[in-house]
């Protein structure tokens, strides 16, 4: 075998040329994806008090599940804790914009919803929110994925998509998986 | 078994270097043997409170939740230790570079070093994590927590740890495989390169953990997310110098033709049945890195069963079972005899990839269907889940084959000792040469003073704010949640 110095040199600078072009177009795909189509992680930095938000504002019990504003936007609000989702099942609409917000008044949670962008983490002090459309109805499994402590395989939600011609607020303009 | 495997190995592998590559004997070994010591006491204290039942936060903690204060001290303990190993490491390189001024530092133990920087490095995040928030959460000084700087303190530390446990098994590829095989090093110069790499691009990526988390801006994740990328660049040179090292013994053998020399290696030699098994699992694992790390994807992938194939193929499989062909490599020169048996060591590698493989393989698709991680167990009667059984029995099958594998694996080495085998006495470890030795090193690639520059300078870039703003916005904290009582 000929062993020429130069010539391995060569081979293995166009190599290490071909690796930092493969790793550019990889960055460049990912930056493609987060520009034009806006596919971001959840990152909006926005505070609240895990010990008060059970007492006043957004996230009292009266506020959470889905609701519907006065604009129709449609809004899911959930609070994570020690080791259940409140609500437990949330109705939303088919092909329609719908915002999630989540807060723990406790430890770190974190959940996803199975075949779509929904995914976060939940961390006390903090708003995780998420944009997402449904494309089918049906019943959709969310789990809390981060350890919360020795109950967190029970920790299990569903989300339920209807088609809208179903999605029916009532006067508050809250929607509910069943009827009280 | 993250922490406890991976920190006695390599401090074991480190010292085993430090001697057998300078052919110096090792500085203060009365601390080396101290840093044992610690390691293993802090081991007892980890194990004892974890197992009844006073530490179950797992071990990236989870603050607010707060685990018995021993449970921390342990790991601290366990990580003083190494700060010894590492220490003893730049010593000893050091005192090799005094007595031969102007000499290239042998590549085994340059790579060594290179770790020890990279492992100071590293821990500063969890070191400072649990000295200032944790800990004193756990004496039960402090009554909260603020839970997003904790998590970046750690993520700080969450990826370069990984490249620490992974450098042994790189100076395996570009130092023993190529001898053992009966090659040369292709390029001592692009293997330095490679860790250089290693040691610049591994520190400043920590975020890419955060992806999904609210106290992190699209900013800093995106930058993080840049340097990510960088990392796929030095495995990209190894795949190459490593594979064109083991052509070199190929060809050397008579392999013929395009392919001809990878059958003509020698296969039946532990080393290099691990690397050819190891490369073929890091294609699986350095694809799953790479759909992880890819920013607006990781929403399909976070904490699912993905990630813990991802990390098991790469770490599990291609990491660990280099950690076994080192040890199968060096033990006899440490115990003075020859292996009683090389087939065993043969069927317990083929064990190992093929269980990890088992286990691993499910766990992909499941992932991408949902499956979350660190699930004690599921409730396979809600009928979006119960499909997962059979994939999950699947994979439990390949656990019992690890566990199999791996109690192969204790035996290969106590037979040295117990079987009286006919001892004939080893040849001393040797270190693959370079195909060019006479190829000049740049002094940057024979120290690390420049490249510590360098890091100062991207974890300025990559963390100051990320850091600075839990102490700019002032976030709500968390109350403590003790487990322990």
């Amino acid at each position: 075998m000929a062993i020429d110095p130069l010539s391995n040199a060569r081979s293995e600078r166009r190599w290490a040329f071909a690796m930092v072009g493969a790793a550019m177009m990889m960055l460049f795909a990912i930056v493609w994806a987060s520009l034009s189509p806006h596919m971001n992680p959840p990152s909006n930095i926005e505070n609240v008090d895990p010990n008060t938000l059970h007492i006043a504002g957004e996230f009292t019990e009266d506020n959470l599940g889905t609701q519907v504003d006065a604009k129709g936007r449609v809004t899911t609000r959930i609070v994570t804790s020690q080791f259940s989702f409140a609500p437990e099942c949330v109705v939303v609409p088919q092909d329609m914009q719908v915002t999630f917000r989540f807060v723990s008044p406790d430890v770190i949670h974190g959940l996803l919803v199975v075949g779509t962008n929904i995914n976060t983490m939940v961390v006390p002090g903090y708003v995780s929110q998420v944009h997402t459309m449904f494309d089918k109805p049906g019943d959709m499994l969310m789990p809390c994925h981060e350890f919360c402590g020795l109950g967190h395989s029970q920790m299990v939600a569903h989300v339920r998509v209807v088609p809208i011609a179903d999605f029916k607020p009532d006067e508050n303009g809250r929607v509910a998986c069943a009827e009280h | 078994m993250g922490y406890v495997l991976t920190t006695f190995f390599i401090m074991g592998f480190g010292y085993f270097v430090a001697e057998s590559a300078l052919r110096q004997p090792l500085p203060a070994p009365r601390l080396a043997w101290l840093g044992f010591i610690l390691g293993i006491v802090g081991t007892v204290m980890v194990v004892a409170t974890v197992l009844t039942g006073h530490a179950s936060v797992m071990f990236t903690f989870y603050p607010p939740l707060t685990a018995s204060p021993i449970f921390y001290l342990g790991l601290v303990l366990v990580v003083v230790g190494s700060w010894i190993w590492c220490v003893l490491m730049l010593v000893a390189m050091m005192r090799w570079k005094r007595a031969n001024p102007g000499q290239p530092v042998p590549l085994a133990m340059y790579a060594t070093a290179a770790n020890a920087v990279l492992w100071l490095w590293t821990t500063i995040g969890v070191a400072v994590e649990l000295l200032f928030v944790v800990i004193p959460a756990a004496f039960g000084w402090t009554q909260t927590v603020d839970v997003g700087l904790t998590r970046t303190l750690f993520s700080w530390t969450l990826h370069a740890i990984v490249y620490f446990w992974l450098i042994p098994a790189y100076i395996a590829f570009y130092t023993i495989a190529p001898q053992a095989a009966g090659g040369r090093l292709f390029s001592d110069l692009m293997a330095r390169a490679s860790f250089i790499l290693f040691l610049l691009c591994g520190l400043p990526v920590g975020l890419h953990h955060l992806f999904m988390d609210p106290e992190h801006s699209t900013g800093f994740k995106s930058i993080q997310m840049i340097l990510t990328v960088l990392v796929a660049v030095p495995t990209l040179l190894t795949v190459f110098t490593v594979t064109a090292s083991m052509e070199t013994a190929g060809r050397l053998r008579g392999g013929k033709g395009l392919f001809g020399w990878i059958g003509a290696l020698p296969w039946e030699r532990p080393m290099v049945l691990a690397t050819g098994l190891s490369f073929f699992m890091l294609w699986f694992g350095g694809f799953g890195g790479l759909i992880n790390m890819s920013y607006g994807m990781n929403a399909m992938v976070h904490n699912t069963s993905w990630v813990s194939a991802h990390f098991h193929m790469i770490f599990g499989g291609s990491v660990v079972i280099m950690y076994f062909a080192i040890a199968y490599h060096i033990w006899p020169s440490l115990a003075g005899r020859a292996a009683p048996s090389v087939a065993l060591q043969r069927i317990q590698l083929w064990l190992w990839a093929v269980g990890m493989m088992v286990m691993s393989m499910p766990w992909h698709w499941l992932g991408l269907n949902g499956q979350v991680r660190r699930v004690a167990q599921f409730d396979y009667a809600d009928p979006s889940m119960s499909w997962w059984t059979p994939w999950m029995a699947v994979s439990l099958a390949g656990g019992f084959v690890l566990v199999v594998s791996a109690a192969l694996f204790i035996w290969n080495l106590v037979s040295f000792h117990v079987e009286r085998s006919a001892g004939v006495y080893p040849a001393p470890v040797k270190y693959a040469t370079a195909l060019h030795p006479d190829q000049p090193v740049p002094a940057a690639l024979n120290g690390f003073a420049l490249w510590n520059v360098f890091v100062l300078i991207l974890m300025a870039a990559a963390y100051s704010y990320p850091i600075a703003q839990f102490f700019i916005l002032n976030p709500p904290q968390a109350v403590v949640h003790r487990v322990d009582r």
